[in-house]
């Protein structure tokens, strides 16, 4: 056995949409005017610089000595043996520099952005991780960087807004519409719309306009590349059911693209299913959202029956968003993929369970992959497995864990 | 010729420089709005852009912003703000735009959306996120329905581009004359002379130029490149400090009229 036939860089070319960047009904370019040319010049460095082998090179290089890939897969031995059944194996996304996997493409992009010779990038971000990987990359590469942050969002991941201003970064409080991460976004498109001669917008998930859904998943291959190789070094095949969260759904499909030719593997999207599936309290699109145009693209969206978006709640700040990518939509209307919620509270218990039983704290997004993944694992037989995609690490939530923790005890407490 | 196509010859005719205004329907409320119209209408306006409430107004900046957060707080919706144009529609004699997001419209359904604005006497429609690239069948829609489909242009339309816009839109081009969201400004972007001699030298359509509009100075220099000027934002702040008073209606007259004092070709 050995580390060569895991190779830590993107599959770059292999599952392109058409030429108007549409996955089957989704996706598109539904963006101003003003940004119409902006995104032709991005797709168009884009596609010279993932043809070119030294941006691959340059993109690999950072990816394992700075990034320190490939991020480990390791089984979660007491975690199947307490659920019982099918047995679960972690890829450690949390483990990549910054904590979550969200650096593959801040990385991936803000080399883009030095090749078409931007200097300053602007982003968003909803739990922090895109904003604390965008500075990152931008401290690295001696980028100015501007992140856009609702203002609900800057309070509950408090710990990531600090380490963004750390590295270098203004952050930008949203306090328009829900605060989270959907405004964020707004602020960040009039900010580009604004200055887009010399600003590059640093999108951090499979969202907006074409190319972003395209480019993000190919950055962000890179995890389904290595878990595929070493879940076969590992276990000598390749999984029975490979589960991720998805918010925008980045990570998702950064894993998903390893497996996709292996027609057996089965693909599980998991959404926030919040307090009930109800308008406002929750982010599962696929349970109550209907076909939309959200932010520059085409997709299932959480809307009321005029058109204008919907609240959004969920636990998790990376999961609260009102719309899926859209290369999700088309993955489950191919059958290719399916997706499913849990709840608030489910994901909380899984976020201590993995705690408790294998010493690690996942981000509450993670979280509900477990989740999914421990109810998965009691339906099917030891034989098989289960690979979780353990997107990002949970410091950033210690706060509001704690605090839902100190709540629901003291309302076990009165019961 | 549509009623876009007869303004905007008349106003050719006459030499004058054209003045389009926007309002926000249901700011501050729909029954207002109409009134405000009518308002606008009487003073002068040549084309009256009614824009549909939307939750993330992406391009619009903080003034717009707020005035569909207020429409919206009172429940103003696409199918109300073209019930409430139908009820006005009689009494106007400029052409109606609605102007909206992509997304209330698919979400009515574009071919719903086009029965009910041609019902209601609207004259044309700009979707501000469906660029040519996505319009295709909206456009087909608005088409067969009577509906003139305005295209906007920005400093960043590529000369090919524009010329598509061109053949492919109705009544009038609205171009950005700044880079940026919709907001006033105390000074027309340099850009927009050379933006619209640009466009000109693609197509004889009619021209708007908006974005930052807000004196008559800006209107009259606008003259000088194009049919007619936008004024949005401008308008939108005098109903936000007005709203409350039963002035509003004498103030937005008396602002139009200021915005159309020079209207004559210098």
């Amino acid at each position: 056995m050995t580390e060569s036939s895991v190779i830590s860089a993107p599959v770059f070319g292999q599952r392109d949409p058409d030429e108007r960047g549409y996955f089957g009904a989704y996706g598109g370019r539904y963006v101003p005017e003003t940004l119409v040319a902006p995104v032709e010049a991005l797709e168009a460095a884009y596609r010279e610089a993932r043809s070119d082998p030294a941006f691959g090179r340059d993109l690999q290089h950072l990816l394992t000595s700075y990034v320190g890939r490939p991020t480990p897969l390791a089984a979660a031995g007491r975690l199947s043996a307490a659920v019982g059944g099918a047995q679960i194996l972690l890829k450690r996304e949390d483990l990549a520099h910054t904590g979550a996997h969200k650096i593959n493409n801040a990385l991936g992009q803000a080399l883009l952005a030095v090749r078409m010779g931007k200097r300053r990038i602007v982003a968003e971000t909803g739990a922090g991780q895109h904003g604390v990987a965008t500075a990152t990359a931008c401290a690295l590469l001696g980028l100015d960087c501007d992140v856009y942050m609702g203002a609900d969002d800057m309070a509950r991941q408090a710990l990531n807004v600090v380490r963004m201003q750390l590295l270098g970064a203004s952050v930008r409080r949203v306090e328009g519409g829900s605060r989270t991460l959907k405004d964020a976004i707004n602020e960040a498109m009039r900010d580009w719309v604004t200055n887009v001669t010399d600003t590059y917008y640093l999108l951090g998930s499979v969202l907006g306009p074409h190319p972003y859904p395209l480019m993000v998943r190919e950055f962000q291959s890179v995890i389904g590349r290595e878990a595929r190789a070493q879940c076969i070094e590992a276990t000598g095949g390749v999984p029975d059911v490979v589960v991720a969260c998805v918010g925008g759904g980045s990570n998702a499909l950064g894993i998903f693209d390893g497996f996709l030719d292996d027609a057996a593997v089965r693909l599980v999207g998991v959404e926030a299913g919040g307090e009930a599936i109800a308008p406002g309290r929750h982010a599962a699109r696929f349970a109550g959202g209907t076909m939309g145009v959200l932010q520059g693209t085409r997709s299932y969206v959480l809307q009321d029956a005029h058109g204008n978006i919907e609240r959004t709640h969920s636990v998790s700040a990376g999961l609260d968003y009102a719309a899926v990518g859209p290369e999700h939509a088309w993955m489950r209307d191919l059958g290719r993929a399916e997706y499913t919620w849990v709840s608030d509270g489910q994901a909380l218990h899984a976020f201590q369970e993995l705690c408790r039983r294998e010493g690690i704290m996942p981000a509450l997004e993670s979280a509900h992959a477990v989740a999914h993944a421990m109810t998965l694992a009691g339906t099917l037989g030891a034989s098989a497995r289960i690979l979780v995609n353990l997107s990002g690490r949970g410091d950033k939530d210690v706060d509001s864990v704690a605090a839902r923790l100190d709540h629901s005890s003291t309302a076990d407490g009165g019961a | 010729m549509s009623k876009l196509d007869e303004t905007f010859s008349r106003i050719r005719s006459v030499e004058r420089t054209g003045l389009v205004t926007y309002v926000t329907a249901g700011d501050p409320d729909l029954g207002r709005t109409g009134s405000i119209l009518r308002t606008l209408d009487g003073a002068g306006a040549d084309v009256l852009e009614v824009g549909v409430p939307f939750s993330d107004p992406l391009a619009d900046g903080p003034v717009i912003q707020r005035a569909s957060e207020r429409a919206r707080a009172g429940g103003t919706t696409l199918g109300a703000t073209l019930k409430m144009v139908g009820d006005t529609r009689g009494a106007l004699r400029a052409p109606v735009v609605i102007f909206s997001y992509a997304n209330p419209i698919l979400a009515m359904g574009s071919q719903t959306f086009a029965a009910r604005a041609r019902d209601a006497g609207v004259d044309g429609v700009l979707a501000l996120d469906l660029p040519i690239e996505e319009a295709g069948d909206f456009r087909a829609t608005m088409l067969d329905a009577g509906l003139d489909t305005i295209f906007l242009l920005s400093p960043t339309t590529s000369d090919a581009r524009i010329k598509r816009a061109a053949e492919l839109g109705r009544g009038f081009l609205y171009g950005i004359s700044r880079l940026g969201v919709t907001g006033a400004r105390t000074q027309l972007a340099d850009g927009a002379e050379p933006m619209a001699a640009r466009i000109r030298a693609q197509t004889q359509m009619p021209l708007a130029l908006g974005f930052g509009v807000s004196t008559a100075e800006h209107v009259t220099a606008i003259g000088r490149w194009a049919d007619a000027a936008v004024v949005g934002s401008a308008i939108v702040s005098v109903i936000e400090k007005s709203a409350g008073d039963a002035t509003l209606e004498s103030a937005l007259a008396a602002y139009v009229q200021e915005l159309t004092s020079g209207h004559e070709a210098p």
